[in-house]
């Protein structure tokens, strides 16, 4: 006979042993080595609990990477915004073909992925000192690209290749909420006696806000974490934080390793609080549409 | 009217420019190996070193390594997730999100600092044990992509109609999981799988810090050491990237017409 | 001269032809509704004349006035969607308020109006709520208000009551009614429902196939219907083929037996013919003498009346009766005699 208790054990067992495995993995490969980074950006070697790593990030050169990488993260995220914007607005309601908007789409995607090590030498075969556009403006229209003062290695030449990651996330993020602009709201309004820029101040820009500062947060975060392009591209000509941290964790530069942990916080605190943004806006975004 | 058509068009057109000018400008580059004349000399170069071959081997094994892992961590939770335990749902989406949230260079410093030799798991002690890392690593990155491509089929067809229909029919739980479920969600997770391998491939970061001879470690090298072969590893790459998306777009097409 | 004025419109998407040679003439306050399946065009003529379409021919004239080459947001005209259309960003308040702040109204005379058209629709209570708050009839009653708030010349209804369940569609469609009388707004209205139609319409456009296939009050429409079409589309039918009688009598020889005819009805002696007779007007009697005669097939009590399935030969009949004249010889497989008064019979033009 078996009693009614150890049915119920048994299937509360079952019930958990099927989502068992991945828990455990979640804890072990991401949560406990995130959380030993956290913990060792507030400790001493001997374990006790410090705030003085955090003050080592208020040193020269680590300030003055956390300043670049906020600068490139935010302006990359600014005008891959406004840019995928107006590329997702062109494709999903500018009244062109049908076919554009999926071959658009599809690149998007692919683009969005195209991030690292070949998109650093994509950039260098084409805008470097050597590269087909320098070449062509040189042959064509006799003008030195370089002459005028551009950089490959540059803030400028960095920003260029990451908008051509940036620029397609957005495309993916916002096209559903373009197409959740629904029509009859744009009739609705024209029936009111609106014109087309009172509908997009009173109701379109204001039903988008929220996906596009969403937008913006996710573009920021993804900017923020991204190493192997900058590597790839500039070497270490641009010092942005995680190349920093690369470094440290290679153990070439910095001796501190206390300052790897400072600085690894210091990165999921903001991309961690642009993330948080990013989901808060977005529910938010989601509730209006139902 | 045509205003807002023409403006659409020229937007379009100057982005089409900006983003086909690198991948024609990489092609070019990549043909002028030889002095002077086009040639495919730089993708013999790259296609002919040992090296090439040997990290893209192991990085396709690894990707597959990956997709495994990921898919048996993944699948089983997003089902038994949706079946029964709905309210561990907030739960799971969030960790799932976490390695969006969480750059992977973090992910691997702390890997470095928690799995090293004095630990009480000292993967990195050994060989094997760094390439289980490096798949576990990128398991991880892939979470969001597998657990929203499979939790995508799943909300598709209707799980628990379709398992109680099969138990109802006298179906057991692996009947019901092989022959019912699977088939059904197999696209999706075909589709969560060219994802990680399109992500995994050419990943540079936790493969150069856990020190393994994988192909994004491999394209870096080659950017430092040679002219016009990382070109040719772009095109590669790129042609990787875009083969998998086709994958995925060729499968979503086909559920679209499995949809009522 | 009528208040709104259509005159032969026609509109093509392509080389579907969606309108053609539409004509109607609305009189001031008058309530018109037009009637017909999905795609018979009359959403098409509703957005033409609210300037969300332009017609490829024909015109539209309000007050005498051509409305064509005015905007869509220049013809004062108040629009209720199918799906609501509230503006989710803004409250009920802020929403009904839209047309009256793009017209620059003065701040105190906007609260007034918006206070007026919140208690006209009972939901001065709710002017806080933002649109998901709200029930589907309470987002419709919101989307009224916000279309007359601004004083429209005219109000078009695109299928407002179709996304709402059927007890509060009905209450709807009484209120709508009755605001619309009280306004004395001249009003079109779109459906596919014949119910709504004749409960709620002054007139009726009965549309198929982009043209209007008749134009009549309810009664009208409903007791004289012009053609197999609309009498097909209004209510439940029987149409009845058969030759009329070659000896002159008036009557008409079919698969059930003899049906008589009404004076006048215009038939040959000979011809063969279509008559359409409405369920309820059939009565069952006892199986003698002239009429149609049949075998029960079923029985369904539907509520307020009960409908036999009656097949006639290879016809099927359907017959509604209410309980007290359903014969207690009426048994599933059994015999039974129809009559129908001959002024019921209706005839048939194509």
């Amino acid at each position: 006979m078996v009693s009614p208790f150890s049915v119920r054990l048994e299937r509360t067992l079952s019930l958990w042993l099927g989502v068992l495995p991945f828990f455990v993995f979640a804890l072990v490969f991401l949560i406990l080595p995130t959380l030993h980074v956290v913990i060792g950006a507030f400790t001493r070697p001997d374990g006790s609990l410090t705030l003085a790593n955090l003050s080592l990030l208020m040193s020269g050169p680590i300030l003055a990477a956390l300043g670049l990488s906020l600068r490139i993260s935010l302006w990359t995220a600014f005008l891959g915004t406004i840019a995928g914007l107006m590329v997702a607005g062109a494709v999903v309601r500018g009244g062109l073909p049908p076919v554009l908007r999926d071959a658009v789409m599809t690149f998007s995607g692919v683009a969005s992925n195209f991030a690292g090590v070949p998109l650093a030498f994509a950039f260098i075969a084409t805008l470097g000192r050597l590269g087909l556009v320098t070449v062509l403006a040189r042959d064509w229209f006799g003008i030195n690209i370089y002459a005028t003062g551009f950089n490959l290695t540059s803030f400028t030449g960095l920003t260029m290749a990451y908008l051509y990651f940036q620029i397609p996330l957005m495309v993916l993020i916002i096209s559903p909420a373009l197409d959740g602009l629904r029509g009859e709201w744009r009739e609705a309004a024209e029936s009111l006696g609106a014109s087309g820029v009172q509908y997009w101040r009173m109701v379109a820009l204001p039903v988008l806000w929220p996906s596009l500062l969403g937008a913006f947060a996710l573009l920021f975060a993804n900017a923020f974490g991204a190493v192997a392009t900058a590597m790839a591209l500039t070497g270490s000509a641009l010092s942005i934080l995680p190349i920093i941290l690369f470094a440290q964790i290679r153990g070439d530069v910095l001796q501190d390793p206390h300052i790897g942990y400072a600085i690894a916080f210091a990165m999921i605190a903001l991309t961690g609080g642009a993330n948080v943004i990013y989901i808060w806006l977005r529910l938010r975004a989601e509730r209006w549409q139902k | 009217m045509t205003a807002k058509r023409i403006g659409s068009w020229a937007v379009f057109i100057l982005a089409a420019v900006y983003f086909l000018l690198p991948l024609v400008g990489t092609l070019e580059f990549s043909l002028r190996a030889r002095r002077g004349v086009y040639s495919l000399d730089a993708y013999r170069n790259v296609l002919g070193d040992p090296q090439f071959q040997q990290t893209l081997a192991y990085s396709l094994i690894l990707s597959v390594a990956t997709v495994v892992l990921g898919v048996l961590i993944v699948a089983p939770t997003a089902f038994w997730v949706r079946l029964k335990m709905p309210r561990l749902r907030p739960v799971v989406e969030f960790i799932t999100l976490l390695p969006l949230v969480i750059p992977p260079i973090i992910i691997v410093f702390g890997y470095i600092r928690l799995f090293n030799t004095a630990s009480i798991l000292p993967l990195t002690g050994s060989s094997r044990g760094t390439d289980f890392l490096l798949a576990a690593g990128y398991a991880t990155l892939s979470l969001p992509y597998m657990y929203r491509a499979i939790d995508t089929g799943l909300r598709a067809i209707d799980v628990r109609t379709l398992t109680e229909a099969a138990q109802s029919l006298g179906a057991g739980w692996v009947t019901v999981l092989a022959r019912v479920i699977l088939p059904n969600i197999a696209v999706a997770i075909l589709s969560g799988a060219f994802l990680t391998f399109a992500i995994v491939i050419g990943e540079y970061v936790i493969a150069a810090l856990l020190n393994r001879p994988a192909f994004g470690p491999y394209m870096v090298w080659m950017g430092s050491n040679r002219a016009y072969e990382p070109a040719a590893l772009a095109v590669i790459a790129f042609g990787m990237t875009w083969a998998s998306m086709a994958v995925i777009q060729f499968l979503a097409r086909r559920t679209r017409f499995t949809k009522v | 001269m009528a208040f709104i004025d259509l005159t032969s419109l026609g509109k093509s998407f392509g080389p579907t032809t969606v309108v053609r040679d539409f004509d109607l003439a609305l009189g001031m306050g008058e309530f018109v509704s037009l009637l017909g399946p999905s795609g018979c065009g009359k959403t098409t003529v509703l957005r033409m004349v609210a300037g969300f379409e332009t017609p490829d021919s024909g015109d539209i004239r309000i007050e005498g006035q051509s409305q064509l080459r005015l905007r869509a947001n220049q013809r004062q005209i108040g629009m209720v969607f199918q799906s609501y259309a509230l503006f989710p960003n803004l409250t009920v308040a802020e929403n009904v308020a839209f047309g009256l702040r793009v017209a620059k109204t003065a701040p105190a005379a906007i609260a007034r109006r918006v206070e007026e058209m919140l208690d006209m629709v009972g939901l001065a209570a709710l002017k806080a709520r933002y649109p998901y708050q709200l029930s589907g009839g309470q987002q419709q009653r919101v989307a009224l208000a916000r279309a007359i708030a601004p004083r429209p010349r005219v109000l078009l209804l695109d299928e407002p009551l179709s996304a709402l369940d059927a007890k509060i569609r009905v209450a709807l469609r009484t209120e709508i009614r009755t605001i619309q009388r009280q306004l004395g707004i001249t009003t079109l209205f779109v459906t596919h429902d014949q119910e709504e139609a004749l409960s709620m319409s002054d007139r009726i456009v009965v549309m198929n196939g982009g043209r209007a296939e008749q134009i009549g009050t309810p009664v009208e429409i409903y007791n004289q219907p012009a053609t197999r079409f609309v009498a097909g589309f209004i209510g439940t039918l029987n149409v009845i083929e058969g030759q009329v009688g070659r000896d002159g009598g008036a009557y008409l020889d079919c698969a059930g037996g003899r049906l008589p005819l009404p004076d006048g009805f215009g038939a040959q002696a000979g011809e063969r013919l279509s008559v359409a007779v409405r369920p309820q007007s059939l009565r069952p009697v006892a199986v003698e003498g002239d009429g149609l005669r049949g075998i029960v097939r079923h029985v369904e009590f539907m509520g307020a009346f009960t409908r036999l399935h009656v097949a006639c030969g290879a016809m099927t009949v359907l017959v509604d009766c209410f309980a007290r004249d359903l014969a207690a010889t009426v048994t599933v497989g059994g015999p039974i005699g129809l009559t129908v008064a001959t002024d019921e019979v209706l005839r048939l033009s194509a």
